[in-house]
C-alpha cells in the first residue's frame, strides 16, 4: 500500500506517519491517553545485534546429541536453606491472576513443571490452580500487596520482591474494570468493577537500606529457607543491581523495556526503560565489582524469544532467562487461528496488544469465562514445555559449537556484535574488530 | 538466650541482650499455644515478632524497630515502648499493641486483625489498608490510608495532610482536625451503626472515647474509573 502512494509520488512524514496520526486523533477524541498491553514494539538493538563466534582451528566444539552440555541452574543459594533448582536456565515471569485467565496461569504452571523450570505469580496473589500445578512457584511480593499473606509465603518456593518490570520502571500496576471479576476482586480485597491503580512505591519501606530490613524480615517470617530475588525494570541496572546485592538479595531479576505488561500506558511502554541488551553489561560489571557474580545469580528478560537469545543473555553473563511474551504466544496469543475475532476487535493476529480489555479471544488475557474455556491448560502446558524444551535444545547447540558443556561456560568472549551500538551496549566488540565502543578507545 | 525454662513454664522469658531475634522468632514460631512470653532488651532491633501463627500471648519491654510484629496472624503482642517503620505490617489476624509512639507505615497492607497505638504514628499510617482496624490514641502523620481498601482506622488525635488519598472502601474516624483530605476522599454522615462499631473498636482498644465526637471520612468514589475529566485530581 505505502510502496503504491510512493509511486504515484505521495511521501508520508517519517515523523507524522500514519500511526501518529492516529494516536493524536485518538487522543484528541478520547482525552485519555492509550493504555495497552504487550511491551515495547519500537525497533531497539536486541540479541539480534550479536553473534556467536563457533569453534574451528583456536577452539575445540564438542558433539551435538553425543556430548553432554549442562543445563541447570540453582537459585538463591547464597542465603536460603532451600534454593530452587532448575533443570534448565529458562523461567517463567511473573503474571498475575487478573492479568491472565486462571487456566493460562494453570497452563504456565504446568509447562513449567513438565520442562523442570519454575513459575512466578503476580499482582494478585496465588491461586490454588496456580500453586498446585507448579513445582517450583516463585511468589512476588509487590508494593499494592494484593492478596499478600504469610501462608502463601511459606507455600511459596521463593519470594521475588518486584520494584518494577522492564515496560515500565517507576510506574505501578493497572487493571482496568473489565477484567476485576467477583474472584479478582476478592484477591484483590477491591470494589467489582473498578479500575484498579496498584502503588508503585512499596507502602513500608524506602531505599536499600529500609529494602535490607524488609528483605530480613520476609527470611525471619519464612524461617530463612526461601530464596529472595529482587526485581527491577532495567534503568540505572549498574547501580541497581549493587543495591540490590547490598541489601540482601539472593537474585536479582532484570527486565528489560521489551518486557511485557498486562495495561500500561503507551507513552510509558515505549520511552522508559531500556533495552535489555544494554542493561545485563552493567547489571554483570556491578556483580563482578562485588565479588558476586554467579553468586548472586542475574535473571534477565525482556524480549527472549529462541535458544539463541537464551545463550546470547548467558554468555553476557546472566545465570538465567525468564520468559513472559513468548510464553503467552506459546500458549497461542496472537495466532493466526484467531484472525477473524481479531479482526472484529480492530486488531489482526501478529498485532494484537489489547490485554487490557479482557476479550482476549486466545482466551489468556481475560476473565470472560466462555473466552477463558477456550484454553485447555493441559493442552497449553503441553505446548509450552514443548517450547521451553527447544529453547534449550537450541541454546545447547550454540553452546556446544562454542565448545561449552555447560551453558554457564558460554561468556562474552564467544559473541561479537553487527553494530556499534549493540557492541557498546552489549560490551562485546563489534565483528572483525577487537574494539568495544566505550571500554577500548574511542 | 537466658532464662529460657521448661517449656511448661506458663511465662519464658527471652532476654535480647544475650539471645538473637532469629532465636526469638524461631521459638515463636514453634510455640505452643497458650503460652505466653516476655521479651526483654529489644534495644529498637528490627523484625522482633514476626510472623507469629500461633494462641500466643507475647510481652515486649522497651523499644522495636521496624515491622514489630509483621504479618501477624494469631496470639496478641504488646510492647511497653514504641515501634519502627511497619508496625504490625500485612497483619492477619490477633492483636498488636505499643503504649507508645509508632512510626510510619503503621499496620500497613493490614489484612484483618487490630492495630492499637496508644500514642502517635507517623505517616502513612494504614496505607493500603486492607480489612484491618487500627486506633490511634494521639496524631496521625501525612498520607494516612493513602489507598486504604478496607477496614477501619481510628484516630482519637489529629489527622495530617492528605488523609484517605485514593482511598477505596476503608472507613476513618478522626475526633480531632484534619489537616487536609486527599483525592477523592470525603466527610461522610457519622450513623447510629457507624457510631456503634466505632464503640466496640474504642471498647477493643480500651479507651473510653465518647463515639459522638468522632468525623467520619470515606471514599467519594469519583476516581474509581480513569476519566480525562479527573486528570485535576491526580
Amino acid at each position: 500500500m505505502t510502496s503504491s502512494y510512493a509511486s504515484q509520488g505521495l511521501r508520508e512524514s517519517a515523523t507524522f506517519d500514519r500511526a501518529v496520526i492516529n494516536d493524536i486523533q485518538r487522543a484528541a477524541e478520547t482525552g485519555i491517553y492509550d493504555i495497552r498491553g504487550w511491551g515495547a514494539k519500537r525497533a531497539l538493538p536486541h540479541f539480534d545485534d550479536l553473534l556467536f563466534l563457533g569453534a574451528s582451528m583456536s577452539r575445540y566444539p564438542l558433539e551435538g546429541y553425543r556430548e553432554k552440555c549442562g543445563t541447570d541452574v540453582t537459585l538463591g543459594g547464597l542465603n536460603a536453606l532451600e534454593p530452587i533448582k532448575l533443570a534448565i536456565p529458562i523461567t517463567i515471569a511473573g503474571m498475575s491472576f487478573g492479568a491472565l485467565s486462571a487456566n493460562a496461569k494453570e497452563a504456565l504452571g504446568r509447562g513449567a513443571t513438565e520442562a523442570g523450570t519454575s513459575t512466578t505469580t503476580g499482582d494478585g496473589g496465588m491461586t490454588p490452580e496456580e500453586r498446585g500445578q507448579s513445582k517450583n512457584l516463585v511468589y512476588q511480593y509487590l508494593p499494592s500487596r494484593y492478596g499478600m499473606n504469610p501462608d502463601d509465603l511459606r507455600k511459596a518456593d521463593a519470594i521475588e520482591i518486584v520494584l518494577g518490570q522492564g515496560a515500565k520502571p517507576g510506574g505501578g500496576g493497572m487493571l482496568l474494570g473489565q477484567k476485576i471479576t467477583e474472584r479478582v476482586a476478592g484477591m484483590r480485597t477491591l470494589p467489582v468493577g473498578i479500575d484498579q491503580r496498584s502503588a508503585s512505591r512499596h507502602p513500608d519501606w524506602t531505599g536499600p537500606d529500609d529494602l535490607a530490613i524488609k528483605i530480613a524480615e520476609l527470611r525471619e517470617i519464612t524461617d530463612w529457607r526461601k530464596p529472595i530475588y529482587v526485581k527491577i525494570g532495567a534503568s540505572r541496572p549498574y547501580y541497581d543491581t549493587a543495591l540490590a546485592v547490598k541489601s540482601g538479595a539472593d537474585v536479582v531479576v532484570l527486565d528489560g523495556m521489551q518486557g511485557g505488561t498486562a495495561a500500561t500506558q503507551q507513552v510509558f511502554i515505549e520511552n522508559v526503560g531500556i533495552p535489555i541488551l544494554a542493561a545485563i553489561g552493567p547489571a554483570v560489571a556491578a556483580l563482578q565489582e562485588l565479588g558476586m557474580h554467579r553468586k548472586v545469580q542475574l535473571i534477565v528478560s525482556g524480549g527472549i524469544r529462541s535458544g539463541a537469545d537464551v545463550a546470547k543473555a548467558i554468555a553476557l553473563g546472566a545465570d538465567a532467562v525468564a520468559i513472559g511474551t513468548a510464553a503467552l504466544i506459546a500458549l497461542g496469543d496472537n495466532s493466526p487461528r484467531y484472525q477473524a475475532e481479531y479482526e472484529k476487535l480492530g486488531s489482526a493476529a501478529g498485532f494484537y496488544d489489547d490485554f487490557q480489555d479482557g476479550k482476549d479471544p486466545a482466551g489468556i488475557s481475560t476473565q470472560d469465562p466462555e473466552l477463558a474455556s477456550r484454553l485447555d491448560p493441559i493442552e497449553g502446558g503441553r505446548r509450552l514445555a514443548n517450547y521451553l524444551r527447544v529453547l534449550t535444545l537450541e541454546a545447547q547447540t550454540i553452546a556446544r559449537a562454542c565448545g561449552k558443556a555447560h551453558l554457564h561456560h558460554l561468556e562474552p568472549e564467544d559473541l561479537v556484535a553487527l553494530t556499534v551500538e549493540a557492541a557498546a551496549m552489549a560490551r562485546v566488540p563489534l565483528a572483525g574488530t577487537s574494539w568495544i565502543p566505550g571500554s577500548t578507545g574511542y | 538466650m537466658t532464662a529460657l525454662t521448661s517449656t511448661l513454664t506458663p511465662i519464658q522469658t527471652f532476654d535480647l541482650e544475650s539471645a538473637t531475634v532469629r532465636e526469638l522468632n524461631a521459638a515463636l514460631h514453634e510455640a505452643a499455644d497458650a503460652t505466653s512470653w516476655v521479651v526483654e532488651n529489644p534495644a529498637g532491633q528490627h523484625n522482633i515478632a514476626v510472623g507469629i501463627d500461633r494462641e500466643v500471648d507475647v510481652t515486649v519491654n522497651g523499644h522495636v524497630g521496624y515491622y514489630f510484629a509483621g504479618m501477624h496472624q494469631r496470639g496478641t503482642v504488646t510492647v511497653h515502648g514504641s515501634a519502627g517503620v511497619g508496625l504490625a505490617e500485612n497483619i492477619m489476624s490477633g492483636t498488636v499493641h505499643v503504649t507508645g509512639d509508632a512510626s510510619q507505615a503503621t499496620g500497613a497492607t493490614g489484612h484483618g486483625g487490630l492495630v492499637i497505638v496508644d500514642g502517635n504514628t507517623g505517616a502513612r499510617c494504614g496505607i493500603s489498608m486492607k480489612g484491618v482496624d487500627i486506633v490511634v490514641g494521639g496524631d496521625i502523620g501525612h498520607a494516612s490510608a493513602f489507598m486504604a481498601q478496607a477496614g477501619r482506622l481510628v484516630v482519637c488525635g489529629d489527622a495530617g495532610e492528605g488523609l484517605g488519598d485514593s482511598i477505596y472502601e476503608a472507613r476513618i474516624y478522626v475526633k480531632g482536625t484534619v489537616a487536609s483530605l486527599g483525592a477523592d476522599c470525603i466527610e461522610k454522615p457519622l450513623r447510629a451503626e457507624h457510631r456503634a462499631e466505632l464503640a466496640e473498636l474504642l471498647t477493643a482498644a480500651g479507651r473510653d472515647d465518647d463515639p459522638a465526637l468522632f468525623k467520619r471520612y470515606g471514599s467519594g468514589r469519583t476516581l474509581y474509573h480513569f476519566a480525562a475529566a479527573n486528570s485535576h485530581a491526580y
